[in-house]
């Protein structure tokens, strides 16, 4: 990695204030509902109040009545219209994939579940309109809980799949039941990783206008996928691909909310296709709830095999995962993008993962940041803290004698990955003395021994994931239809400015300011003067789109190769020109020189115009300066971190305060310190939420109590602490730049920092685990329920 | 139908509404005035904040023909002669937004809260802004941004020389 150190730093590593930032900040935005276009007209669904019913009867035509209606459609009315939306992942051999059409037409499966729709010519209209269609169900039960739903005497979400078992999956690694054997401590836990709604705080919207004469469609879509978006559209209703443009405009958030091909991305381009007129769908927050995938909901069965001295040994881990009601496009597959991760960072000798997808009568799920591997690290980390607290070991020692060491990299692990690089003992060292944990320590003994009511607690969380999606042939062995590669095209203009053209569209990333950073140094053109270019079917025809902590690591790999192919293309040019050997001409910082007569050069933007005017090429050289590449990863991105909790835990009230939290981590060489820094306090928020504020709560018929932005807690700016930021570079060996992923980093790292604080604070008094989030009121149960299983336990 | 009369970023508009319409679908649909954003159906999420008359509100929890008579600054009025506000230039060199669909309510609620308070302190900064929410940011960013900001509207009402040029090759 001496290359990528030794490089001059123009751009790369600086905080370049943002390229995006102007419009953003002055309103100038081109948000997917912001589109008006000439004879708009407003689409608005009607949802299915109820979570199972079959649908006996709609009739839409009171609607069609309604002042400035224009059209109102059925499921059944539009059903040869469309087919079932996709699944992109087929995770196992018997995993059912029922049919999900965009509107429902012989039953409705969950709350929200689109059945009819109106179309009218403003949005007040389309909206009053609704009430007019009527609709009869005949109410079935429903299927709520996943123990239940597997008994055979439950209701089928879906007739033809028994037990409502979606897929098994089963994966061993060693023989986890002979590490039972010998002087061992077993310790098994449930755990439940609750469901999550994502809250991008860009609602979805879908624009779509056709041209019938020729047959193409245009649509903008808040999405993080307008690729994906484009060869399903195609596929669902049969339109030539060539004739289909995906447009993600500005886009507000996304978090894996916005990594779907849903309902409404075909809904509305057809009705647009069938009306002759463009029309819009923007959904209601509310509507979002219950009509955007939700995320996590598992219950994690964990058992883990440790020797008396603190050694782990096995682990194995049962997964029960509910997918709700369809499979969206990569529901079933992300409980195992965690399938690697369970182990974490530590050497155990025998692995085995079980999983299973149920079928509920809940808004299906699918990725919500981190995906996958969230759950997982919360299951380690919670349960080495657990354990070390069975074994009277301080929590990091415990880590420190079980954790791979710097110098054992590169380390397969018992679940078959390869990690390439890391400092685990660098990043806990500098997060132990930030937090000031021995001082801590003493705090909390301290606190215990006068039995205070506010009671402290650390929690630790030494994490690593697998991002940078991904290797193409790993995705094609796993099942997904896709790859994982990623283009760029770069193209130097005659004026000398540079756009660099790729295929991920970024929500809030900074791939504008990145990019260009990147770009800059390899092509010695200033970063003012480069711009990026995404989210256009038309205008970055090639990409896979943005999911996975993939952009830096996978496209920016393939803008690096564009441009040294850029670079490569103009040294010839300049050795023709200035009557060299293409072999003698240095590049260095825009400028290629003769060898040994440096006053002999031209710049990039000179050779740029001069392979423009294309007056003089070198033989077989074709005019115009650009280039692009597709980059193809051959492993995953790898980085880790240690973070640290610090919570205040009131006994007698049960509230929670975090005191500090402190975030180490490792993401290889950073480009813009100022976006991985952002990334990772956005990160860690979303996971502090899981930890204490968040839950998508069902009754019993199936109705989402969580139902609106007042019964579900999005943290605001009170709700969460100041975070405490650092980093360890250790550069990636497994791609040039030597960076790793960071968009996930702190979801996947701090829900089991945050809950292990917690339970730290109150373990003294018998606690030993605390259902996600922890309200106040589970707290104070939890430890209500502790003293009166110990009698004379005091705080 | 209701006859109003509002200014919004210095315009006067006269239009007949329906008594029902939000001042926010006011704001969009009628004057295409979309760098205001709608981010919730309950009035919990802040990302539709306009100043009415100078003070935040929300305009999804205001009617268009509560608005009569008013002046509304939306993000789109808020720079002056080509200048970014302070609040604006500080959320740009505090990195204090990211997908930026929360950015225009939390300036304007910013805004307000240093009107109202010229040197909050951070908890102060936290509480005043508890009716915006932000997912991408964590507030850690926006919180030091309104803290920037402050600092340097102070200094430019005690004659000082505040940042608060806009950066060039940018027009706001």
């Amino acid at each position: 990695m001496t290359e990528v150190a030794d490089r001059p730093a123009a751009a790369v590593g600086q905080p370049m204030l943002r390229k995006e930032d102007a419009r953003l900040l002055t309103g100038q935005t081109t948000w997917t509902d912001n589109i008006q276009l000439p004879g708009m007209l407003y689409c608005a669904i009607l949802r299915s109040p109820l979570a199972h019913a079959r649908i006996t009867r709609i009739d839409v035509s009171a609607a069609k009545e309604r002042p400035g209606v224009v059209a109102a459609f059925s499921g059944a009315d539009l059903a040869d219209s469309w087919s079932t939306l996709p699944t992109a992942w087929t995770v196992s051999a018997d995993m059912k994939s029922p049919p999900h059409l965009p509107l429902a037409t012989d039953k409705a499966r969950h709350a929200g579940d689109g059945v009819a729709l109106v179309v009218a010519t403003d949005r007040y209209a389309a909206a009053d309109a609704l009430d007019a269609i009527e609709v009869d169900y005949d109410p079935l039960l429903a299927v709520v809980d996943m123990t239940a739903a597997q008994q055979d005497s439950s209701t089928l979400v879906h007739d033809d799949v028994p037990n409502n078992r979606c897929f098994t999956y089963r994966e061993d690694w060693g023989d986890h039941e002979a590490t039972k054997q010998g002087d061992v401590l077993t310790i098994s836990r449930r755990f439940i990783n609750q469901r999550l709604i994502p809250n991008a705080m860009e609602p979805r919207s879908v624009v779509a206008t056709a041209t019938p004469a020729t047959g193409e469609v245009t649509v903008w879509s808040a999405t993080q996928v307008p690729h994906f978006v484009r060869v399903f559209l195609s596929l669902n209703t049969g339109w030539p691909e060539q004739k289909i443009r995906i447009i993600a405009p500005d886009v507000g958030g996304g978090f894996g909310s916005k990594l779907d091909v849903y309902a409404e991305d075909v809904i509305i381009p057809v009705l647009a296709h069938k009306l002759g007129r463009p029309v819009k769908w923007t959904e209601s927050r509310s509507e979002g709830y219950l009509a955007t995938i939700h995320g996590r909901d598992l219950i994690q069965d964990v058992e883990m095999t440790v020797t008396r001295d603190g050694v782990v040994r096995g682990l194995k881990v049962d997964l029960t995962v509910n997918m709700g009601a369809y499979l969206q496009l990569l529901t079933p597959s992300i409980p195992l993008l965690g399938r690697y991760m369970y182990p974490g960072i530590y050497k155990f000798v025998a692995h085995t993962l079980t999983c299973q997808g149920i079928f509920t009568n809940k808004t299906p799920t699918d990725a919500y940041r981190g995906a996958g591997r969230p759950e997982a690290t919360f299951v380690i980390e919670r349960i080495m803290d657990e354990a070390a607290a069975e074994l009277g070991m301080d929590p990091i020692e415990f880590r420190r004698r079980n954790w791979i060491t710097k110098s054992e990299f590169p380390y397969t692990t018992i679940a078959g990955l390869e990690y390439d690089s890391g400092d685990y003992e660098a990043a806990t060292e500098r997060a132990l003395a930030l937090l000031e944990y021995d001082k801590l320590r003493t705090e909390q003994a301290e606190r215990r021994q006068r039995g205070d009511t506010v009671q402290i607690g650390i929690g630790t969380s030494t994490y690593t994931e697998m991002c940078g999606l991904a290797p193409s042939r790993w995705l094609g062995e796993t099942g997904y239809v896709a790859g994982g590669w990623e283009a760029a095209a770069i193209r130097v203009l005659p004026t000398g400015r540079a756009e660099v053209v790729v295929g991920t569209s970024p929500h809030g990333q900074s791939h504008a300011t990145t990019f260009a950073q990147l770009a800059s140094d390899e092509l010695g053109i200033p970063f003012d003067d480069i711009d990026v270019i995404y989210g256009d079917t038309q205008a970055a025809p090639i990409g896979l789109d943005t999911y996975g902590s993939r952009s830096l690591a996978v496209c920016g790999v393939a803008i690096q190769k564009a441009a040294q192919r850029v670079v490569e293309k103009a040294r010839q040019l300049a050795a023709h020109l200035l009557e060299a050997d293409p072999g003698d001409v240095e590049f260095d910082a825009g400028a290629f020189r003769v060898r040994g007569a440096p006053e002999s050069q031209k710049s990039i933007q000179e050779l740029a115009f001069a392979a423009f005017s294309a007056h003089s090429m070198p033989e077989g050289v074709e005019p115009i300066l650009s280039a692009d590449a597709v980059h193809d990863p051959d492993v995953f991105s790898i980085p880790h971190g240690t973070h640290l909790c610090a919570a205040e835990v009131d006994t007698e009230t049960g509230a929670v305060r975090l005191r500090s939290y402190v975030a180490v981590d490792d993401v290889g060489v950073v480009v813009n310190p100022d976006i991985v820094d952002g990334q990772v306090h956005g990160g860690v928020a979303q996971g502090v939420a899981q930890a204490l504020y968040e839950e998508a709560v069902y009754d019993d018929d199936g109705n989402l109590v969580s139902g609106t932005m007042v019964d579900y807690l999005v943290p605001a700016a009170p709700d969460l602490p100041p975070w405490t930021l650092d980093r360890t570079i250790t550069p990636s060996t497994t791609n040039s730049l030597g960076v790793k992923g960071v968009g996930e980093t702190g979801t996947i790292a701090s829900t089991p920092a945050v809950v292990n604080a917690v339970i730290d604070a109150v373990r003294h008094l018998g606690v030993t685990d605390i259902r996600m989030p922890c309200s106040p009121e589970r707290v104070w149960r939890a430890i209500k329920d502790a003293r009166g299983a110990t009698p004379g336990g005091a705080a | 139908m209701v006859q109003i009369s509002v200014m919004v970023d210095g315009v006067r508009h006269e239009d007949d509404v329906e008594p029902r319409l939000l001042l926010v679908h006011y704001l969009r649909d009628r004057l295409g005035k979309t760098g205001t954003p709608i981010g919730c159906d309950t009035s919990n999420c802040g990302t539709c904040t306009v100043l009415l008359d100078g003070s935040s509100v929300k305009s999804c929890t205001v009617l268009a023909a509560q608005a009569d008579g008013a002046a509304i600054t939306t993000i789109q009025g808020l720079s002056t002669d080509g200048q970014w506000h302070p609040v604006q230039q500080a959320f740009h060199e505090c990195h204090a937004l990211q997908c930026g669909y929360c950015t225009p309510g939390m300036i304007l609620a910013s805004v307000d809260l240093l009107s109202r308070n010229p040197d909050p302190s951070d908890e102060q900064i936290r509480e005043g802004l508890e009716g915006n929410l932000c997912r991408c940011t964590g507030y850690h960013n926006i919180v030091e941004a309104v803290r920037t900001a402050g600092t340097a509207m102070r200094a430019r009402s005690d004659g000082g020389s505040a940042t608060t040029g806009v950066p060039e090759g940018v027009s706001a």
